[in-house]
C-alpha cells in the first residue's frame, strides 16, 4: 500500500524532472531538475531493497556528476546561447521517431506476459544489501571490476589531455 | 490500489527513455544533450534493478550490471564534458549543430 503511493510519488518525481530538464531554457535549470529526476531514480532504488545503489546514486550522480556538470556550465558561460533557439532544425523528425518508439514500447507492454503479474513488492527483503552485493562482486564478477577500474584510468587521463591548453 | 510490479518498472523505464531519448534529438546545447544521455543511462539501470528484484532476493547480477552502468555513466561524462571544455575553447560555442567541420 504504501509501496504503491512511494513508487508513484518516485515516478512523478523522475519523469517530471526528466521532462523540465529538456526543455528548460537556462543550462542550470536543467541541471536542477536532473537532480530532481536522479533523486527520483534513487527512491526507485531504495523501493526495491537495492540500499548499496540508493546511496551510490546520491553520492555518485548527485554528488559527483552533477556537481561536474554545473562546474562545466559555469565556466562555459552559457548567458548568450540561452538567447538562442533551443531545438535544432529536425526536432519534427526526433518527435515523429520518439513517437513511433514510444508506440511500439506501448503496443509490446500490453501484452500481459508472466513477468508482468509478479508483484515486485511480495519477496521479502534480504538482510545486508551491501554484503551481498560484495559477495557476487569480488567472487564472481572479478575481471569486470578490474577492466572498469581500467577504464576509470582511461577515462581520467583522456579528460585532462582533452581540457588541457597544450599538451 | 494495486501492487506495483515488474511491469510498472519496465513503463517508468520506457517512459524516461524516451524522454532521454528526446532530448539528444531536438536539443543543440551540448551540456544538455549529455544530461539526456545520463536520463537514459539511468533508465537502463530501473530496469535492471527490477528485473534483479524479479528474479529473487538473493539475486544480485542486475545490481552489479547497474554498478557497471553508474560507472561507465562516469567515465563517458568526464570525458564528454572535456571534450566540451576543448570545443568551447577552440569555437567558442556549444551548440551541436554548429559544429559541422567535417559536413560537406
Amino acid at each position: 500500500m504504501m509501496d504503491t503511493v512511494f513508487f508513484y510519488i518516485f515516478a512523478l518525481m523522475t519523469l517530471g524532472g526528466a521532462i523540465l530538464c529538456i526543455t528548460r531554457r537556462n543550462a542550470i535549470h536543467s541541471a536542477i531538475f536532473l537532480i530532481m529526476s536522479l533523486m527520483g531514480v534513487a527512491g526507485l532504488f531504495l523501493l526495491q531493497h537495492a540500499e548499496f545503489l540508493f546511496a551510490v546514486q546520491i553520492v555518485l550522480y548527485i554528488g559527483g556528476i552533477m556537481v561536474l556538470f554545473l562546474f562545466v556550465i559555469m565556466l562555459v558561460n552559457l548567458d548568450e546561447e540561452a538567447r538562442h533557439r533551443q531545438f535544432n532544425r529536425q526536432w519534427l523528425l526526433g518527435v515523429a521517431s520518439v513517437a513511433v518508439a514510444g508506440g511500439s514500447f506501448t503496443l509490446f507492454l500490453r501484452h500481459q506476459t508472466a513477468w508482468t503479474a509478479l508483484p515486485v513488492a511480495g519477496r521479502s527483503a534480504p538482510a545486508g544489501n551491501t554484503e551481498l552485493l560484495a559477495d557476487v562482486l569480488f567472487r564472481n564478477y572479478l575481471v569486470p571490476f578490474e577492466v572498469a577500474s581500467v577504464l576509470l584510468l582511461v577515462a581520467v587521463v583522456g579528460s585532462v589531455i582533452m581540457a588541457k591548453k597544450r599538451i | 490500489m494495486h501492487p506495483i510490479t515488474t511491469a510498472h518498472y519496465v513503463a517508468l523505464s520506457a517512459a524516461l527513455l524516451l524522454i532521454g531519448t528526446l532530448g539528444v534529438l531536438t536539443r543543440r546545447n551540448i551540456v544538455i544533450i549529455l544530461m539526456s544521455i545520463e536520463l537514459i543511462l539511468n533508465a537502463a539501470n530501473i530496469n535492471l534493478v527490477a528485473f534483479s528484484r524479479y528474479w529473487g532476493p538473493e539475486n544480485m547480477n542486475g545490481q552489479i550490471f547497474a554498478i557497471f552502468v553508474i560507472t561507465v555513466a562516469v567515465a563517458e561524462a568526464a570525458v564528454g564534458l572535456g571534450i566540451l571544455i576543448a570545443l568551447f575553447r577552440n569555437k567558442e560555442t556549444v551548440q551541436a549543430d554548429e559544429i559541422d567541420l567535417l559536413k560537406w
